[in-house]
């Protein structure tokens, strides 16, 4: 395991429209497992941050606890970051979102950072359609505290130990769909070819969007028996549409020729480009996207891609009505109502 | 009418005579609209320059138990409550007559409703029965049932002002003030209060011995409660983001806050606020998102009471490691546990100042009266700031929910926020490193950086694992030590940015420590003491860490007692754990039922310990 990440870059890597190279948007060296999906992640964080034209430093990364949590330090160094307490990113994000709506919001949580510790708090910032892009680094069980299954574990799965997992689990995905998210995806760490365009989708969603991202834990939850393995996940992946994202100021080239395309405008402009390899399933139609999901599950299978998208309901900016100068940049002039007015309370309170 | 015979019974004990010095208790049934008439009379005292104290004694519940509003009319200016009995009870709860007409003291007054004759067992000799038919009356006057009840509290009112010599033109006007944009309402109600001043006055003998009389020692002073004040204050003190989750009794800081930032920081036209106010989902969110706040810049805020500190804790020590400024009010009821959520108390000292797990300790604010309520709480956002830190203001139910008399507010125009060391974008330019938990200056207190601030310098990973002096995460003790000795010396340099101690001292032998709401009872306990010769110099904590006067204080004096309402002494606990003084000299007076701490209890706890001072208790805790 290597412990020293080298400086040097090749000196003829690419730049993106700000002049950057991937190298301005890595993180510290991954103190992960060799071979954990986190790591790839991680990566195609970067490569989706760079991709966007995303200057770093408007970024914010959180986090709660756990191994995923830990993978935001893997990542975008010139950001700051919040690696806050179990299960607790997403009020720490929304307070954070508040105080300054300009920035990027990335969260990265993970199954029992999300599904268990910190479920309240994670169907709240659904409700809010709190404007970020939550991650679930999902591998099914407790990493950091070696293998115990989480509340995303499948019914039936085999730990390490080789106890069978008896209790139901929950899909976030699901979860996400039933109480009113706009924007629902699943991918797995293996496929960056979907992942990175689905960040990138996500980060220009306006308002919260759900990325489950199976993501194997190779120490303790990759053996066989296991339904978050790398090879039961490989196995048993269908993907719903395949999409591509176009940014809102390049020209839409990309033309699909096989199979049912089609375009969705963004917020922000850009386009997503979809795919669609499951016919029955229209992205943009709730009712579809929970039968395509119970459709996918009942067959075994696990339905990644862009399940869900809604572009018209308003974000949490719009529906808590706060003015657009962030409320972290506003002066003492702005925030204090002065004496005269005070006297003016006083009066009526006499 | 005729007059009916109990009406006019004297008691066998001479009936109390007084003026601007009596007690009157209303014992109503919740939900029955008594409060807005309750309120009309105490403010009625207030406007006829007579300092005035009233206090909702009310139940858990939002219709249907019985609720009290005691008012204590004092020339004086005497505010606590006031032990004893009640001179006037109102009983319009048949519910609870038996125990309230216990309350009544020898002389004092029963005023009823007479529509039917009276329980015999409520029959005493020695007070005096006021009867009127309330029930008669308002089936007389209105048809509907609503009408009936809602006017059946202002015609006692209207009773009362006869009773008590009280000037009918100062309650047209508040009743005129109360409904200016509902005029219609007006006159029924100035109509309904006439009803029961001339009902009142052709069925006994008005006005009493016991009455109120124009007084000029009220001056500027407001009447408000310490949430409102404290909800103003966060205007004030530039507080953008509140964040909370509804509990009684802290619900109306964060209702006052939104209130008053809807008339300041709103711009209707647009339909955009200068401010935001989210409703958590519970208190640890609450905190999660203050927290997130403070660290990108915003000043927030949340609002509890124990239970929520409770749950608040992780959060708490979050943001004393990773030092992160926010605010939290605390709104004390009584506790462990769910306890009795509409009763005050001050048992959170010891949770507050040491919440969270490891070595944490808190910065705490101690208000006892709706200015200092507001003052502190702006000043709270500026503390947070400099010293990166949660600030947690204590309050309690008294003086949250209660309106209190309080000296007038006021704003320092030329005051400027101290927002604190964090480092702007042309700072960091001309810096050569920065290390977020280098302590460049050597006072303890590091410089931070906002998200998004700068394109290549100052960003760093806040957490709450051990890192050293650059974020960096690490497990080397002498890193983690390191941090650890200057979030103390921190702690320890932080009276110099706290207010300082209130001290009334005349160098006598025995002084009395106290905080909060319990300040208005000692003061009059001194006077009490005084009356029987004991002389008492007084301080009034307001913040935790202590200044050295604190310190001062307890060596100058052969006793300190220690007025606490709490069974465990906890704020003795804390001084004695945060200063080098002797355990002997803190004597512990504690008051903890529920009901709001009052003089006479104080008195006699101190002059009980000093008449058999042969021995003194180290504590009675």
């Amino acid at each position: 395991m290597s412990f020293y990440k080298p400086k040097f870059r090749h000196p003829q890597l690419p730049s993106n429209a700000l002049g950057f190279t991937r190298a301005e948007y890595e993180g510290a060296l991954s103190t992960l497992c060799a071979g954990c999906g986190h790591d790839s992640i991680s990566a195609a964080v970067v490569q989706a941050c760079w991709e966007l034209d995303l200057e770093p430093h408007r970024i914010a990364k959180v986090s709660g606890i756990g191994c995923s949590s830990k993978s935001p330090t893997y990542f975008l160094n010139k950001s700051h970051g919040f690696n806050s307490v179990h299960g607790r990113m997403p009020s720490v994000a929304t307070g954070a979102y508040v105080a300054n709506h300009e920035l990027t919001y990335i969260g990265v949580s993970g199954d029992g950072d999300s599904a268990s510790i910190g479920m309240g708090q994670f169907a709240h910032v659904v409700r809010r359609n709190m404007n970020m892009l939550y991650m679930v680094e999902n591998n099914g069980c407790y990493g950091l505290t070696k293998g115990q299954d989480s509340a995303t574990a499948d019914e039936g799965s085999r730990s390490k130990a080789g106890a069978i997992n008896p209790f139901e689990n929950i899909d976030l995905v699901g979860v996400a769909l039933e109480i009113g998210a706009t924007f629902v995806a699943r991918s797995f760490s293996g496929d960056k070819e979907q992942l990175v365009p689905l960040i990138k989708a996500a980060i220009a969603h306006r308002g919260f969007a759900l990325l489950d991202v199976i993501s194997p834990c190779v120490t303790f939850n990759n053996h066989h028996g296991s339904t978050k393995s790398y090879d039961y996940t490989r196995e048993h992946v269908q993907t719903g549409n395949i999409v591509d994202f176009v940014p809102s100021r390049s020209e839409i080239t990309a033309h699909y020729g096989e199979g049912q395309n089609h375009s969705l405008n963004l917020h922000d402009g850009s386009v997503l480009n979809l795919s669609k390899t499951a016919p029955d399933h229209d992205p943009q139609d709730r009712r579809q996207a929970i039968n395509a999901l119970a459709d996918s599950r009942d067959a075994g299978q696990i339905l990644t891609g862009l399940i869900y998208i809604d572009t018209g309901e308003p974000d949490f900016h719009s529906m808590m009505k706060i003015n657009d100068k962030p409320l972290n940049s506003l002066s003492q002039d702005q925030l204090c109502p002065g004496n005269e007015a005070l006297q003016k309370i006083n009066q009526k309170l006499r | 009418m005729p007059k009916p015979e109990s009406s006019e019974k004297k008691s066998s004990v001479a009936p109390i005579t007084a003026i601007n010095d009596f007690v009157v208790k209303f014992a109503n049934v919740n939900g029955s609209g008594s409060a807005s008439a309750n309120t009309l009379f105490a403010k009625a005292i207030f406007r006829m320059g007579v300092p005035v104290a009233p206090r909702n004694i009310f139940p858990s519940n939002i219709q249907g138990l019985p609720t009290w509003y005691e008012v204590r009319v004092s020339e004086q200016g005497y505010l606590a409550k006031r032990g004893g009995g009640v001179d006037l009870m109102v009983s319009v709860n048949p519910q609870s007559q038996l125990d309230d007409v216990a309350e009544v003291l020898p002389g004092g007054y029963f005023f009823y409703d007479n529509t039917r004759p009276l329980d015999i067992r409520l029959i005493r000799r020695d007070i005096n029965y006021i009867g009127l038919p309330l029930t008669d009356i308002t089936n007389r006057e209105y048809d509907d049932a609503r009408l009936r009840q809602l006017f059946k509290n202002v015609i006692y009112v209207g009773a009362l002002a006869a009773l008590l010599d009280m000037e009918l033109a100062v309650f047209d006007k508040l009743i005129a003030e109360q409904f200016a944009h509902k005029e219609k309402l007006i006159k029924p109600n100035c109509d309904a209060l006439r009803l029961g001043y001339k009902t009142m006055g052709e069925m006994y003998s008005c006005p009493l011995g016991m009455n109120v009389r124009r007084s000029d020692r009220v001056g500027d002073q407001i009447m408000m409660t310490g949430n409102s004040a404290c909800g103003l204050g966060a205007v004030y003190g530039g507080a953008s983001v509140a964040a909370w989750y509804p509990i009684t009794p802290s619900t109306s800081v964060a209702e006052a806050y939104e209130s008053y930032a809807s008339q300041m920081r709103y711009d209707k036209e647009a339909d955009r606020k200068d401010y935001v106010v989210i409703q958590a989902e519970d208190e640890l969110a609450a905190m999660g998102m203050v927290i997130g706040a403070g660290w990108n810049g915003a000043r927030a805020f949340t609002a509890t009471s124990g239970p929520g500190v409770s749950l608040m804790t992780e959060f708490l020590g979050l943001a004393y490691f990773a030092e992160v400024p926010a605010v939290l009010i605390d709104v004390q009821r009584t506790g462990p546990s769910t306890g009795m959520p509409t009763r005050t108390q001050q048992g959170d000292i010891l949770s507050c100042v040491y919440a969270s797990h490891g070595d944490t300790r808190h910065v705490c604010l101690f208000p006892a009266n709706p200015k200092q309520c507001f003052d502190l709480t702006a000043a709270a956002f500026d503390m947070a700031e400099r010293l990166q830190t949660p600030i947690i203001i204590l309050t309690d139910l008294d003086l949250g929910m209660n309106e209190c008399m309080s000296e007038a507010l006021h704003w320092d125009d030329e005051r400027k926020y101290d927002r604190g060391k964090v480092l702007s974008s042309e700072q960091l330019d001309e810096l050569d490193e920065f290390g977020r938990y280098l302590d460049v200056d050597g006072d303890h207190i590091t410089w931070r950086t906002l998200p998004g601030t700068h394109p290549e310098k100052g960003a760093f990973f806040t957490r709450g694992t051990s890192r050293d002096e650059y974020a960096l995460y690490t497990e080397k003790s002498p890193a983690y030590e390191k941090n650890m000795e200057r979030l103390l010396a921190k702690w320890k340099a932080a009276p110099a940015w706290l207010p300082e101690p209130l001290i009334q001292s005349d160098g006598n032998s025995y002084g009395v420590m106290y905080y909060g709401t319990s300040a208005d009872a000692v003061l009059e306990a001194r006077d009490l003491a005084k009356s029987q010769g004991v002389a008492l110099d007084c301080l009034q904590i307001l913040a935790v860490p202590f200044h050295d006067s604190v310190t001062d204080f307890i060596n100058a004096h052969d006793y300190v007692f220690v007025v606490e309402q709490n069974r465990d002494a906890q704020m003795r606990t804390v001084l004695l754990s945060e200063l080098s003084c002797d355990p002997s000299k803190l004597v512990s007076v504690l008051h903890y039922n529920g009901i709001p701490i009052s003089a006479d209890v104080i008195a006699e706890q101190i002059i009980n310990v000093l008449q058999h001072s042969v021995a003194v208790p180290a504590s009675t805790s």
